[in-house]
């Protein structure tokens, strides 16, 4: 009695923090996107402030208001996150499909295809994708979202051969059920949990790499107030004691990644095979 | 219809030991066979080779003189497993189970076959894992008996029940075999079982 309690505690709690973050990060992007002319004005009366009350984030060397830019940078990165991360998704659930429905051929094609994009190092892989997109906003999405699918790809695609051999799928071929039944109705919805989780665990991921990508300059333009830009500016400034340009926009790009993990986590023990109907 | 295996070898995988050496046996439509042998002697193996689940390394499996590979789609000849809660997906709910079965989705003899399992609707709505094996098997059964199965292959069909309900079960299956004229193979491990429920006795060993 006391454990069944217990664990219902423990769920409550998983979903509060879930309500919060996703409260937290809407907030983040809305924030953000109303936000986007106070990140761009610049006012030179007011330029290098270090953290106070009007500017808790304080200024940079034209006078911009750095806790408007960053909350727009991180708007930003959650957005291109969000996208990536469902294009990811979308690719590595459709390989794994794919290596059920359409054979041996396929299925080794796409064992080669995962091979092949893990093995070639992330960032350099990204580079090369963002710069021959033209970089920029679509070069970002197209990088990040194109080397992202592999690994979870390949977790799916395991999950669809152990299903293969599983008693209700050989059964359901006997009953004359075809390959496209097979794979929608008896392996999607085992796919579901490990889907859900990998997508969100995706976030974080794709965030970081937007941001880096930016960071070396082959991402988005240097105008465009991204969290990637801001820290690489502020490396020019750091030596001179402007502390602050670097801190709290790396902070809060810590704390919305940390906030995804969490919901990636959550996600997973609430969908958590063993515990679907708690 | 006539379901023939013809001088059938059967070993797993690259294994040493040959599971099956040259069996042969035969079922009529109307015909109810009941295999014997101590366990480990390839019963279930013989019934999974019977159904298309494994292909024999030697010898052949024939349908009406037709091997039978050929047969695409819908397999006249069904198995029902001894384990019931792997023969279903657990994550889709048991109306999905009942679904498959080879009828119009309004039949009547859907209708009747799942009131004479006895079958209550409130299952139905349930996932695998909240209803008991026999209650999973009803299932199961339901599911096997469409309107082009013609052979159907009992596993132990009934080792997880009481005896009373062991007995309801075998009840309906015979007279739906009969009525339909659908032939049976059974596996148990009770001779007294199969002496009731068979027409004839086939020793493996």
């Amino acid at each position: 009695m006391r454990e069944t309690q217990k664990r219902g505690g423990r769920r409550l709690a998983m979903l509060l923090l879930l309500a919060f973050t996703v409260v937290f990060l809407g907030a983040v992007v809305w924030l953000g996107d109303a936000w986007q002319g106070t990140a761009l004005a610049t006012d030179f009366t007011r330029k290098n402030l270090s953290p106070c009350l009007t500017y808790p984030f304080g200024t940079d060397w034209m006078g911009r208001d750095m806790f408007a830019r960053t909350v727009a940078g991180l708007s930003m990165s959650i957005r291109i996150g969000l996208l990536t991360a469902c294009i990811s998704a979308g690719i590595a659930f459709l390989m794994g499909l794919m290596a059920a429905v359409m054979g041996r051929f396929a299925d080794g094609m796409i064992g080669i295809l995962i091979d092949l994009v893990l093995g070639i190092p992330h960032m350099l892989l990204l580079i090369l994708i963002s710069f021959a997109c033209g970089r920029g906003f679509f070069g970002v999405v197209a990088g990040v979202s194109l080397t992202h699918w592999a690994s979870l790809a390949r977790l799916l695609r395991g999950e669809v051969l152990q299903l293969k051999e599983s008693q209700y799928i050989k059964i359901a071929e006997r009953l004359g059920k075809g390959r496209l039944y097979v794979a929608f109705w008896h392996m999607a919805p085992n796919l579901l949990a490990q889907f859900v989780t990998g997508l969100v665990l995706l976030f974080p991921h794709a965030i970081l790499h937007e941001a880096s990508i930016t960071f070396l300059g082959f991402g988005l333009s240097p105008e465009q107030p991204a969290v990637g830009n801001i820290l690489s500016e502020s490396m020019q400034y750091l030596v001179t004691g402007k502390w602050w340009l670097a801190l709290f926009p790396g902070l809060l790009l810590v704390l919305v990644v940390l906030l995804f993990h969490y919901i990636g986590q959550a996600a997973c023990r609430l969908i958590d095979p063993g515990s679907t109907h708690e | 219809m006539r379901l023939e295996a013809r001088e059938v070898s059967f070993r797993y995988g690259d294994g040493k030991r040959k599971v099956l050496d040259r069996v042969s046996l035969t079922v009529e439509s109307e015909e109810r066979i009941g295999l014997i042998a101590p366990s480990g002697f390839g019963k279930t193996t013989l019934l999974k080779l019977l159904a298309g689940y494994e292909r024999p390394n030697s010898g052949e499996v024939l349908l009406d003189g037709r091997p039978l590979t050929a047969y695409k789609g819908y397999c006249p000849v069904q198995m029902v497993w001894q384990h019931p809660e792997l023969s279903v997906n657990p994550r889709r709910r048991l109306k999905t189970v009942l679904l498959e079965a080879d009828w119009e989705k309004e039949a009547k003899d859907r209708a009747r076959i799942e009131k004479e399992l006895g079958i209550l609707e409130e299952w139905k709505e349930r996932y695998p894992a909240e209803v008991s094996g026999g209650e999973l098997q009803r299932f199961c059964i339901a599911r096997a008996l469409g309107q082009r199965t013609r052979i159907f292959l009992a596993d132990e069909i009934t080792t997880m029940l009481d005896l009373v309900t062991q007995g309801e079960l075998w009840n309906f299956l015979l007279g739906e075999l009969k009525r339909r004229r659908i032939g049976l193979v059974a596996v148990s491990h009770s001779p007294e079982l199969l002496e009731k429920v068979c027409s004839r006795i086939v020793r493996l060993d």
